[in-house]
């Protein structure tokens, strides 16, 4: 797999300080790859939230990011992991309006839809591991052009 | 003309006194401790000014994640205790795009698209004053 210099990372998250250096690499990372600005957006919003859930329920961890490619499409991936509790029922952990803590509870569930591809794999004891993905929407070539 | 607040570590955020309107202009990314302090601040120059409005200038915000919703909904939870009404002014686009997508419509929310609106919307009749329900509900 094709990776692009100055986006791959491995980032602590281990106070809300690392949550503003995720935020910005996330951002400098997107737009590098050609994210249009809502989808720029999209995306450090979902990475402040994953990142919030790793430093608050997991007790910490880190981020990885990862430049792709699918063909000429660019895309990001973020990795959030943690050595937490884990979470015992993820279906209710991805509900909207759960919370175990003082949040919204729009954490997960709201992360989920401002994503392309997502998965978690997390079991009590066992840490949490979220990866989401998005990928470049090309706006189609205008007329004319080669 | 600022609410002589005692300076904080860097990342604090000024409560700015307009009349009898608050005035706080969020630049680019506010730490969560910084949000929390800015709560608490906004309740105190309410109390001390008698401010009828709190104006928050969103136009620099990059993000409004969940935490940062949670803290614009409870700053107006908490003003409109005090008497006071928040409005939430300049927000971009791509910022409310998102929050929808979310699940973050923070209904009940009062929003102008400018701060000077928002502002002039204290002064007199001028309907400038919208729900967030009503704007975020629109293309």
């Amino acid at each position: 797999m094709d990776t692009a210099a100055g986006v791959e990372a491995c980032l602590p998250i281990t106070s809300d300080m690392d949550l503003v250096w995720v935020r910005q690499h996330v951002r400098q990372a997107a737009a590098q790859l050609g994210f249009g600005l809502v989808d720029q957006t999209k995306l450090v919003t979902a990475a402040s939230e994953l990142a919030r859930n790793t430093l608050v329920h997991g007790g910490g961890g880190r981020i990885e990011v990862t430049a792709l490619t699918d063909g000429p499409v660019p895309g990001l991936r973020l990795t959030f992991r943690d050595e937490g509790p884990g979470i015992a029922d993820l279906d209710r952990a991805l509900t909207d309006g759960y919370t175990s803590g003082d949040g919204l509870g729009m954490g997960l569930g709201g992360a989920r839809r401002l994503v392309h591809e997502f998965a978690i794999d997390s079991a009590p004891g066992a840490g949490t591991t979220v990866t989401v993905t998005s990928w470049v929407a090309r706006p189609p070539r205008p007329r004319g052009e080669a | 003309m600022t609410g002589g607040f005692p300076q904080h570590a860097a990342g604090h955020v000024p409560v700015l006194r307009l009349g009898d309107v608050l005035l706080v202009t969020l630049q680019g990314d506010l730490h969560d401790s910084a949000a929390e302090q800015l709560q608490q601040d906004i309740g105190e120059a309410i109390a001390a000014h008698r401010s009828r409005g709190v104006v928050i200038d969103v136009s620099g915000v990059e993000i409004v994640d969940s935490f940062l919703g949670r803290v614009l909904a409870e700053i107006a939870a908490k003003a409109e205790l005090l008497a006071a009404q928040t409005v939430v002014a300049g927000m971009r686009p791509a910022v409310a795009i998102t929050m929808v997508e979310l699940g973050l419509t923070l209904p009940g929310l009062r929003t102008a698209l400018t701060a000077e609106e928002a502002v002039r919307g204290f002064g007199g009749t001028d309907p400038v004053l919208r729900t967030a329900r009503t704007r975020l509900g629109s293309p």
